[in-house]
């Protein structure tokens, strides 16, 4: 197509490489043939992060950021808005729904060992990309100045004045922009919700993607396709992503978007994890609710937070909780890399873990009461277990010889 | 004995207990479907509840719309006089006074249905009991040392908290009931102008307003939902094939 000079596409691929990135990223791009379920989650979490992005943006035009009307503006939104209920939504849903993508995702490249040389760069891109999505979420979920979006800020922020020499308070202070939780904070996480952390994770998205072109899609077999070719270069068990994996997306996106719609439209506070119940109520200061719990989906940390009786050890457990996902990559001494090949022993520790980290999560959700909180120090042991013990139990088990070609898949 | 019975009329609105915070709650059949029974709810609300407690982030005319109220009816008999159709429903207590008045400002009640759920409200309505150390003489035994009267008094009459026969079941052989005696149990001591039934049917269309009020979407909401779906389902059919051709020639 770059050939042809005399057409349109022609003269601005003399300008602007549209058809040769395109063919570099779509219809040139090889992808193992055997993808299976766990390999929608990417490009769900891609179409979760646009929803957000659009109805962020319509959101935007009537929401009002202030202590006095962000609360009633909200409402407005939800009654007087054309569809404004709609958008609102489809933003709140498509927050968990979000997550749920998200958390599939990094749970597939934990069961294929995609964060594998040499793949460590995706891996930490991706990491980056949940951390700033995290703080995306946390902040969104102030603005609509509830019970609990007063006082799950209060709870967040004031975790950082754990941080010894003083230096916690005057950072406490200075993230509030006061000496609470007032207007001031509302107003600079109105900002970095709608501008900054959007920029950075749809800049993250895309390195994540370029570093991923550059050395390849994994797959369930862990099979590096590139090693064999056929005659014109091309992997033996690779397909081009366009045409392919676009309508194999489709139909996991169409039967996605049924569920989250199910949610959406019959559902909408799911069961008060997703709108808490106390967040309808308007923020008070004064008025401390009984039972400060965050959204579900930071329910896992949030119990690892609370299952250490000391406050600034907490802090610490929970930020090592997301700190230790970072080094993964270098945890992982195995010389295969997806499960379907590893021992018993790592097949053991990574069921256990994602049963570890779907309790915590529900933990985290609740009262900490005498058996929540064993529970919760329990889960919190096979967690970090599951990462501290990897290079052990990964390097002293005996693996299944991984087969030349992938298997399986169509 | 028969008028013990007779006096709690079987519907024990609430048995209270010393935590507070478990309180056994009545289900409440929410039905938004039931407009004749938001409409009860809103005249009920209108007069009795709008004084104190506003509707903030509703507008009249919009209630008007969706519960099928006539733009004059819903002027004549449910908007404050000094009100435009169009209006949020405030209303002319200042926080101030509320405060002075009841302890606490009474709050606005756009929202309460989901803050604290339609069973909350249902049974709290139904369990204001006779205690003479509150200012207003009553309390209420899912809401502690609540600040508000009881406004429905007039309606439900007074009930006082005591120790009663409680309908616990059925005897499987005869059929007759099986009472217990019972603590802190409230039963009706002094009769208001509804029975106890009427003032079940009047409590419940209340709160059934109040869920509408707390999101006049929902239904329609569903309603489009299943058009959603059954889009998706369609459009399944399509996608699925097209993919299936497509990985016709993958081997």
């Amino acid at each position: 197509m770059s050939k042809q000079k005399n057409t349109l596409m022609g003269w601005i691929d003399d300008r602007l490489p549209v058809t040769q990135t395109y063919e570099k990223h779509m219809s040139k791009y090889y992808a193992p043939k055997n993808f299976n379920f766990w390999y929608f989650f990417g490009v769900l979490s891609m179409m979760m992060l646009a929803n957000q992005i659009l109805t962020g943006v319509w959101l935007t035009m009537n929401f009002v950021p202030s202590a006095e009307g962000a609360f009633a503006s909200v409402e407005y939104i939800m009654r007087d808005v054309e569809w404004g209920w709609l958008i609102r939504y489809l933003h709140s849903t498509g927050a968990t729904f979000f997550f749920i993508a998200v958390y599939l995702h990094m749970m597939r490249a934990i069961l294929y060992g995609s964060y594998q040389k040499p793949r460590e760069l995706i891996w930490i891109f991706g990491m980056l990309i949940y951390l700033a999505l995290m703080a995306e979420a946390f902040m969104g979920y102030v603005l609509p100045w509830g019970q609990m979006s007063y006082w799950g800020a209060q709870v967040i922020i004031s975790l950082f004045s754990v941080i010894p020499f003083g230096i916690g308070d005057a950072l406490t202070e200075w993230i509030r922009g006061d000496f609470l939780i007032s207007g001031a904070t509302l107003n600079r996480f109105f900002a970095l919700h709608v501008i900054a952390l959007p920029l950075v994770i749809v800049m993250l998205v895309v390195l994540h993607l370029l570093a991923l072109h550059e050395v390849g899609s994994n797959n369930p077999d862990g099979v590096d396709i590139k090693k064999l070719k056929d005659e014109n270069g091309k992997p033996l068990d690779g397909i081009p992503f366009h045409p392919y994996y676009t309508v194999h997306d489709l139909v996991g996106i169409v039967v996605f978007l049924m569920i989250f719609c199910t949610v959406l439209f019959f559902f909408p506070e799911g069961n008060g994890f997703m709108l808490e119940y106390a967040n309808f109520e308007p923020a008070n200061g004064l008025k401390t609710p009984e039972h400060i719990a965050p959204v579900w989906y930071f329910g896992a940390f949030y119990a690892i937070l609370r299952a250490v009786p000391d406050k600034l050890w907490g802090v610490i457990a929970m930020a090592a909780a997301i700190a230790v996902l970072f080094v993964l990559p270098w945890l992982d001494r195995s010389p295969v890399k997806s499960w379907r090949y590893k021992g018993w022993m790592s097949k053991v520790f990574i069921i256990v873990f994602a049963a570890a980290f779907v309790e915590l999560t529900w933990l985290g959700t609740q009262p900490a009461n005498d058996l929540n909180t064993f529970l919760a120090r329990l889960c919190s042991v096979i967690y970090f277990g599951f990462f501290l013990l990897m290079p052990f139990y990964t390097r002293m088990e005996k693996t299944k010889p991984v087969p030349e070609r992938v298997t399986g898949g169509h | 004995m028969k008028k013990v019975f007779a006096l709690i009329a079987a519907f024990i609105p609430a048995i209270a207990s010393a935590a507070g915070a478990n309180v056994h709650l009545d289900k409440h059949l929410t039905d938004l479907k039931d407009t004749a029974s938001l409409q009860r709810g809103a005249q009920t609300y209108m007069n009795y509840c709008m004084g104190c407690h506003s509707l903030e982030h509703g507008r009249y005319n919009r209630v008007a719309r969706d519960l099928g109220i006539p733009e004059d009816v819903m002027k004549e008999n449910l908007i404050f006089a000094d009100k435009a159709f169009g209006d949020l429903m405030t209303n002319a207590m200042s926080p101030d006074d509320g405060k002075k008045w009841f302890g606490a400002t009474p709050p606005d009640l756009t929202l309460v249905a989901r803050v604290r759920r339609p069973d909350w409200v249902y049974t709290y309505l139904r369990s204001f009991y006779e205690d003479p150390t509150r200012p207003y003489g009553v309390n209420n035994a899912v809401f502690k040392d609540v600040g508000m009267p009881h406004v429905l008094a007039g309606l439900q009459g007074l009930q006082v908290k005591g120790t009663a026969q409680v309908a616990v079941g059925f005897d499987t052989l005869t059929g007759q009931e099986i009472t217990e005696e019972h603590e802190g149990v409230l039963y009706l001591a002094e009769a208001g102008s509804l029975t106890a039934e009427e003032y079940d049917k009047l409590v419940f269309d209340l709160v059934n307003f109040l869920v509408y009020m707390a999101e006049p979407i929902a239904v329609e909401r569903e309603r489009i939902g299943w058009w959603v779906l059954l889009f998706l389902a369609i459009f399944f059919v399509p996608v699925y094939m097209l993919n299936k051709e497509y990985w016709r020639d993958v081997k």
